[in-house]
């Protein structure tokens, strides 16, 4: 689809704007392809998934580290530990799940905190500075087991025909509205909750990691392809790239929040009373 | 001096899209503004609601923008 129009600017060389294209990193090391549905699928093995196994790895040894010698007067270290295991057991756990059954729920929290943390501060750490979860295919893992915890948890509490009518019958909702109520219930709670769990995670970092490119790839091309007077402008785009890169470092932050708190929010649905 | 801007109009429509969420969620943060400047000692549990609704408003022009990519 093409708008015929002015440019401003003259270029001697096309200016190709980033696209998904550019997510879709080579192999590292030996790989073959494979054929499926008609597409062409690279065997191996990809920046991302090196990352996201040193990302478990990372935070293991931290925590592992950080709580070898534990002492009453806390050490830097342990600090730092304590206030994150501290900040995820109250603000997530106790404030949401509720005091008496949050202690089964704090590890599986406190360790997907720190994991899609650190997955996501790659986008900004030198020489990594790809987000993991730009590739929809690593925050589908994470959605899945998200889902399958707080149903479980949610059958285990109520039994499996209590726990359907939990999540498709709203307190209070009598008579004929309900044909309406229960499959819109019954879609939003157990179908569309992990796609929209993970499209949250994956497109926040795809697209905060696509306005970076867009800021360093302009720049250059305003700098070096630009006429005279658009020049300067590519140098505003390089203070913005700086900019909107301290902005994705809270978002990556808030996302991992938002991802763990819904998290303990399904449970909290799930393990909660019937009315 | 004639050219032509390339481009999908894809990007065009979520642009308008993202408006729908924006004002959702200057709706929710001037919401939340309100309530702790009204009773500061509620602020720890206004910001989880405030957080939640942001997720969920912003969670539309988030899928706007997986589809702009993905229709084409």
């Amino acid at each position: 689809m093409s708008v015929t129009g002015t440019t401003v600017i003259r270029a001697s060389e096309e200016f190709a704007p980033p696209g998904p294209a550019d997510f879709d990193l080579p192999a590292v090391g030996p790989h073959g392809s494979f054929e499926l549905f008609g597409q062409s699928f690279v065997l191996g093995v990809t920046k991302p998934m090196i990352q996201i196994v040193l990302a478990a790895v990372l935070v293991f040894a931290f925590f592992y580290v950080a709580s070898r010698q534990r002492s009453m007067v806390p050490g830097r270290l342990q600090y730092v530990a304590e206030e994150g295991y501290g900040f995820v057991r109250n603000s997530m756990g106790r404030d949401i799940i509720g005091s008496r059954d949050f202690m089964r729920f704090v590890p599986y929290l406190f360790a997907l905190f720190f994991f899609v943390l650190v997955n996501n501060l790659f986008a900004t750490i030198p020489f990594i500075q790809f987000p993991t979860f730009s590739r929809s295919g690593m925050v589908y893992g994470l959605a899945i087991l998200s889902w399958v915890i707080y149903n479980a948890a949610g059958i285990a509490r109520h039994g499996f025909v209590g726990y359907l009518k939990l999540q498709s019958v709203p307190p209070g909702v009598k008579g004929p509205i309900l044909l309406l109520i229960v499959p819109l219930e019954f879609l939003s709670n157990l179908v569309v909750r992990p796609v929209t769990l993970a499209l949250r995670l994956f497109a926040n970092m795809f697209a905060g990691h696509l306005l970076l490119i867009l800021f360093a790839l302009g720049g250059e091309y305003l700098l070096l392809h630009g006429a005279a007077l658009v020049k300067p402008v590519g140098l505003i785009a390089w203070v913005l790239f700086i900019a909107v890169a301290f902005l994705e470092i809270l978002i990556q932050f808030l996302q991992a929040y938002v991802f763990v708190l819904l998290n303990a929010m399904y449970i909290s649905g799930a393990v909660a009373d019937e009315h | 001096m004639n050219g032509s801007i390339n481009g999908s109009l894809n990007m065009i429509g979520y642009g308008l899209a993202a408006i729908g969420p924006g004002v959702g969620i200057g709706l929710i943060f001037a919401a939340y503004i309100n309530g702790v400047a009204r009773q500061p000692e509620a602020q720890s549990r206004l910001q989880t609601i405030a957080i939640l609704g942001f997720a969920l408003a912003e969670a539309l022009a988030i899928i706007g923008i997986a589809l702009a990519f993905v229709l084409s």
